[in-house]
């Protein structure tokens, strides 16, 4: 636990100096770069509670992930037209608050989980991958085919959203809130392991039949962490589309989902800051090779296969060794 | 007599053309400890999962302290009072001894939806998971990872599981099985205390385990009950011998 903790704060130390000396040396791209890690980083430890805690291999966050970004598309869409969302039976504006949009964004991708989550948690290995993925391509087509809200080109917003005291269009500010909801996002999932809860979760995992024999439901332990992942990754939905000012049916895709899962792969199954390696390390790739070449992807997938077959702890594995049982 | 706190009533299942439940009716007593033996694929480790609710009977009930309990899920029974062992040890093998007495007791407790709380700093589970381990002998072996414990020591972690549940009756699945002589004998003292608290209903192989303990026997061939009695009655019954002790009588 020892060897692992001091990577985790290493790690999350560097994300935190490598935007402030960028901020020094006034170099903006980097600061958005580490400002994507932060957020596909979110994303990945809202999976990581259900993939690494509950062992729920679920191929459709992208829906999350998206129905955050839409989430935020869709309010500061109708904030910047001055149009309201509907009428009756009553009124609900846009807004171009960050912290409504962070919440709107929580509660429609709770409850779409609460949906996704009941149905496709009553079956179990490839069934549930199946399953999550269809969800997913169904708010993937779906999207496509709205026009309300740019269809298959997806809605742009002009200004980046705000936030109460801060200025969000400074880079730097920008990253500093993502961040600070990573953090956040990290507590929480440590806490969360430790917990009664996450203590069960991951016995339900491991032998379902021994979870019931002592009186627990596997099932309602998996709902809610599905619930809870599909929230975080919700949130981390609205930031990326805040960062880019553009949400598209893109964010709802498989390769979305299959994104996510990477990170996680990447950077340890079921270790608190796996994601963060993993997202890190990715868009790391992504900058210096896809800088090289178009084909990066190539590397990528090498990566993964060396990840898998010789490294099953992923990055984190590989530094911090065996994972030890909770304390 | 007393009334039973365990029973079953005429429980068939069919698989295939297999009979391996054929009108099963027994009884478990406060304060017993009724063993269930018979050989390899008599239908014991099936008898067991209907009454624990894993497995549901094509007929017949299951009673549990004088309600019926035939429709509910395993985790309700559990619930309601049946501590089981497994045949085949089911552990959160990656987790910790402790972690896996303490979900017992997070069982025990009726629900483990919180979520901030450290499970481990909690006293009160942390009392009932370590008393459990203390009485099965693993209270040493509490912060091993539960693959790297011996199957003995499995074995042994399964019934202190069930001991954290404080359950009205006990249904073990040949709780000494692989165990050396040793673990055998030190599990037979156990469950000899054990059955002052609730009753157990044993399925066991090793006979010199189960003629120490029951109370009662019942012996259990293709799916049938053929003989039920004290052991001496089982020792002298001529169908058991001829069906299953045979050699050793
Ligand atoms: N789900 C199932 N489907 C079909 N047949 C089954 C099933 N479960 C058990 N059986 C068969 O039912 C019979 C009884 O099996 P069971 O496991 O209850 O025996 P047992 O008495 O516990 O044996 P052992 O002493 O080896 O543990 C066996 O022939 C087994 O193959
Ligand atoms: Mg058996």
């Amino acid at each position: 636990m020892k060897r692992e903790t001091l990577i985790n704060a290493a790690l999350l130390l560097g994300l935190l100096l490598v935007p402030l000396w960028a901020y020094v040396t006034d170099e903006p791209f980097t600061i958005t770069l580490a400002t994507k890690v932060a957020i596909l980083a979110l994303a990945g430890v809202g999976l990581n509670i259900a993939l690494g805690l509950g062992g729920l291999v679920s191929l459709g966050h992208a829906a999350f992930f998206g129905i955050g970004g839409y989430a935020m598309g869709i309010l500061a869409s109708h904030a910047q037209s001055y149009t309201p969302l509907m009428e009756s039976p009553f009124l609900i504006e846009g807004t171009k608050s960050m912290p409504v949009i962070w919440v709107t964004a929580i509660l429609a991708s709770a409850l779409a989980a609460l949906v996704i989550g009941t149905l496709s948690l009553r079956t179990s290995g490839v069934y549930f991958i199946m399953i999550t993925l269809a969800f997913g391509q169904m708010l993937f087509f779906f999207a496509i085919s709205w026009p309300a809200y740019g269809g298959e080109d997806g809605l742009s917003i002009y200004v980046r959203n705000g936030f109460p005291g801060m200025n969000t269009l400074d880079p730097i500010q920008f990253f500093a809130l993502c961040f600070a909801l990573l953090l956040a996002a990290l507590w929480f999932s440590h806490r969360l392991a430790n917990a009664p809860f996450g203590l069960a979760l991951n016995a339900a995992r491991q032998s379902p039949a021994r979870v019931e024999t002592v009186g627990l439901s596997p099932f309602h332990l998996r709902l809610i962490a599905f619930i809870i992942s599909g929230a975080i990754t919700g949130l981390a939905g609205a930031l990326f589309a805040d960062l880019n000012r553009f949400v598209s049916p893109n964010m709802l895709s498989w390769q979305t989902s299959g994104e996510i899962m990477i990170f996680i792969i990447l950077g340890g199954v079921g270790r608190l800051c796996g994601p963060v390696a993993g997202a890190a390390l990715f868009i790391a790739l992504e900058h210096f090779l896809g800088g090289l070449s178009e084909f990066w992807h190539i590397w990528l997938g090498l990566l993964l296969l060396l990840v898998v077959l010789f490294a099953r702890g992923g990055l984190i594995g590989v530094l911090a060794g065996r994972q030890v049982a909770h304390d | 007599m007393t009334d039973p706190v365990l029973a079953t009533h005429n429980i068939s299942k069919q698989f295939g053309a297999l009979k391996a439940s054929d009108d099963i009716s027994l009884t478990l007593r406060p304060g017993e400890i009724h063993a269930i033996i018979g050989p390899n694929g008599a239908g014991k480790s099936t008898l067991i999962a209907q009454i624990c609710g894993t497995l549901a009977p094509d007929s017949g009930r299951v009673e549990l302290m004088g309600r019926d309990v035939t429709a509910l899920t395993t985790r309700a029974r559990a619930q309601a009072g049946l501590g089981r062992t497994f045949q085949i040890s089911a552990l959160a093998m990656e987790d910790t001894v402790l972690q896996n007495a303490l979900l017992g007791a997070l069982g025990a407790r009726g629900g483990a939806f919180a979520m901030f709380r450290r499970a481990l700093s909690d006293t009160n589970l942390r009392d009932v998971a370590m008393m459990a381990l203390e009485r099965v002998g693993l209270a040493d072996e509490a912060s091993m990872r539960t693959s790297d414990l011996s199957h003995g020591q499995r074995r042994q972690l399964e019934v202190a599981i069930a001991l954290t549940l404080n359950p009205k009756a006990f249904v073990m699945d040949e709780p000494m099985a692989g165990m050396g002589a040793e673990g055998s004998a030190k599990m037979t003292g156990l469950l000899d205390e054990l059955r002052k608290e609730a009753p157990i209903l044993l399925v066991e192989h090793d006979m010199d385990a189960v003629f120490a303990l029951a109370d009662r026997l019942s012996v259990l061939v293709y799916g049938r009950i053929i003989a039920t009695g004290s052991v001496s009655e089982i020792r002298a019954n001529k169908d058991v011998q001829q069906a299953y002790l045979g050699e050793d009588a």
